[in-house]
């Protein structure tokens, strides 16, 4: 048994040396591998556009987009390992789940191949780097610019949020109210909770108009609240006076924007996720750059990702959808 | 008579509401104004209409805990109808809503009946697997806003005589019930049912049967709430309403319904639902941070039942003595 156990390793030992000659013989194409969470998904459709972007645009690339029919991690492992045996340069993957893929993706990199995570991201000894499309301070900073932008006199605004406990929530907040200072005239005058639960969200939006019937604004980072809020503004007929933003999904809010209850919202764009994922994973694998803590890595038009201690970055703030793009996004995610 | 009905539990309710509403007038000046109390009465009216049908089936000495989950998968289909065949017309996709409701709820009532589950098992198994069936149909995705025809989104909206459709249908639902409830042989067969189930047998009531209808028509009233949630809220997704079955349990509690069965009226029910909906629609405005209004409302119902409870039980003992004195 135990011999048997030794000619395995052994055996894997030589299948990856001879992986990894073969993976220097192969043309000079760099091959980059976009692992998704399920194929057919709008989102990832529109990453897999922005990753034949890049790849247009840095010549020597060939994009091969993949991943489960379903969101599950087994069909990600099934999909990483067939990546494997074709001896890709690079795979970024969205995990379905941040420590299944763990094993599947440490073997790909001991047969030199680069792994990143992005979107959503897998445990840092699975990857040499994961790219967050935004951060919590650049969220926080886009939504009340989102809601001043639409001000220029000032105004009175109020936070309509997920649950008094959600975490995400609390911190985008938070970051929002540190930078306060740079909007004097803009005061926030309250903040309610939705519970992420639609008649309750409507109820508490209907309850801001009432209790400041001079509001103007109303900021929901989260996509159940901003969809009912909108819904709320435009019962109370309120259309025009009281603006609804925050973060939302452009199918979620195609009918807000077009009936004007919210003038723009934000959310990442997938298209911008998968230009600079495409950008990351190609400096990474033709050694351009190293993934190590404080390191910046290019990301072509998106500007440069700088690494924090856990090898994360953040692409950019949240992309605005408005009356201009709305149409084309509403069918993509 | 007056005397009677001012010691009645609804008349303690009702001054409880008045009280509530007068309450939150002084922290919220304009609450108490007509047109915002009917918008609260509108705001209220899916959970008294599915408080109404909880009722009967609590009356019976069962409870339907599927409900909400059965307005959120007729929601869902209604909406995906709307969404891929605009040109259906509304009334049929609302006669769809309460026939996939009734059909749905005829299903808890026969695994009620003839395999003679606990309710509370049977409806906690659909309210999941109810669930579980808007996912498996709609995959997940939401029906949004502009995916909807204008005519569906517009029917509950739509004002007539100064209320809008909704109110009117809530307003419908509980004449109807009163008539059910009190002039039929149906109605007067839920208490019998719940009160005494083997009394009831005895006087030529099918107690599985008389289940099986309260079920049914808990169901189609939930199917109904379903078009008339998804088109009030103008989305649809998987979890729409969620956690929703416990307010309606807890209006049909604090109406003064026993969970033991037998006792209960409809004007309970309906003060009940709406003393909730009071509560619901005030903490916005009063000014209460987010924090406490949990433990308010949660307060309320506990007071509330309290307050029920001791209401039952001194009756018990009236009804006692009486007998004691007539013998």
């Amino acid at each position: 048994m135990k011999t048997l156990t030794k000619l395995a390793a052994g055996l894997s030992l030589g299948a990856a040396l001879l992986g990894s000659t073969a993976a220097m013989a192969q043309d000079d194409d760099v091959r980059i591998a976009l692992v998704v969470k399920s194929l057919g998904n709008g989102f990832f459709e529109a990453a897999n556009r922005g990753a034949e972007e890049a790849a247009e645009e840095i010549g020597n690339v060939e994009i091969i987009y993949t991943g489960p029919t379903d969101t599950t991690a087994e069909g990600q492992i099934e999909v990483i390992n067939s990546l494997i045996a074709q001896q890709v340069d690079a795979i970024a993957v969205s995990a379905n789940d941040p420590d299944a893929l763990v094993p599947a993706l440490k073997k790909a990199m001991q047969r030199g191949i680069t792994v990143i995570s992005w979107d959503s991201g897998v445990a840092p000894e699975g990857r040499e780097m994961h790219l967050s499309p935004s951060s919590h301070e650049l969220i926080g900073q886009t939504i009340i610019k989102l809601a001043a932008d639409e001000l220029p006199e000032g105004g009175d605004v109020a936070v309509l949020s997920a649950t008094s406990t959600s975490t995400n929530q609390n911190i985008w907040i938070e970051e929002m109210n540190k930078v306060m200072d740079q909007y004097p005239d803009i005061n926030v005058v309250a903040t309610v909770y939705g519970d992420d639960l639609a008649d309750k969200s409507y109820r508490e939006a209907q309850g801001l108009m009432q209790t400041y019937p001079d509001l103007d604004a109303i900021i929901a980072p989260t996509s159940v609240g901003i969809v009912a809020a909108a819904q709320a503004v435009a019962d109370a007929g309120k259309i025009g006076e009281v603006n609804v933003t925050g973060l939302g999904l452009p199918s979620e809010m195609a009918g807000a924007v077009e009936s004007g209850a919210s003038k723009s919202f934000a959310i990442w764009n997938p298209v911008d996720l998968g230009y600079a994922t495409t950008y990351l994973a190609y400096n990474l694998a033709t050694d351009q750059a190293e993934a190590e803590p404080g390191a910046e890595v290019g990301m072509g038009r998106m500007g440069s990702a700088t690494l924090d201690d856990n090898n994360e970055a953040a692409m950019s703030e949240p992309f605005k959808y408005d009356a201009s793009n709305i149409d084309e996004f509403k069918s993509v995610f | 008579m007056i005397a009677k009905f001012l010691k009645s539990r609804e008349a303690i309710l009702l001054a409880a509401v008045i009280a509530l509403i007068l309450l939150v007038e002084t922290r919220f000046a304009g609450f108490a104004a007509p047109s915002n109390l009917a918008g609260v009465f509108n705001d209220t009216s899916i959970l008294i209409i599915l408080a109404l049908g909880q009722m009967a089936v609590i009356l019976t000495k069962c409870i339907d805990l599927s409900l909400a989950s059965n307005l959120a998968l007729t929601g869902m289909v209604v909406a995906m109808i709307n969404a891929t065949a605009p040109g259906v017309p509304v009334i049929a996709l609302i006669a769809l809503a309460i026939g996939m409701g009734v059909v749905m709820g005829m299903f808890n009532g026969i695994l009620v009946w003839k395999l003679d589950i606990p309710p509370i098992v049977v409806t906690l198994g659909t309210l999941t697997i109810y669930r579980g069936v808007i996912f498996l149909i709609s995959d997940g995705a939401w029906i949004n806003a502009h995916e909807m025809s204008g005519g569906f989104k517009a029917f509950p909206r739509a004002e007539f005589l100064g209320l809008p459709v909704l109110s009117w249908i809530a307003l419908l639902i509980v004449g109807l019930f009163v008539v059910l409830i009190g002039r039929t042989g149906l109605g007067r067969a839920f208490y019998a049912v719940g009160g005494n189930p083997h009394a009831a047998v005895y006087t030529g009531i099918s107690v599985g049967f008389t289940r099986f209808m309260a079920f049914t028509i808990a169901g189609g009233l939930a199917g109904l709430c379903g078009y008339l949630w998804v088109s009030r809220y103008a989305v649809a997704y998987v979890d729409v309403a969620g956690g929703f079955e416990l307010d309606v349990v807890a209006a049909c509690v604090i109406g003064g319904i026993s969970i033991a069965g037998g006792i209960g009226t409809v004007g309970g029910a309906v003060l009940g639902a709406l003393f909730l909906g009071v509560i619901k629609n005030a903490l916005p405005v009063a000014g209460i941070s987010p924090f406490w209004q949990l433990a308010i409302s949660g307060a309320a119902i506990i007071i509330a039942v309290a307050f029920n409870a001791r209401g039952e039980r001194s009756k018990g003992r009236v009804i006692l003595k009486s007998a004691e004195h007539a013998q």
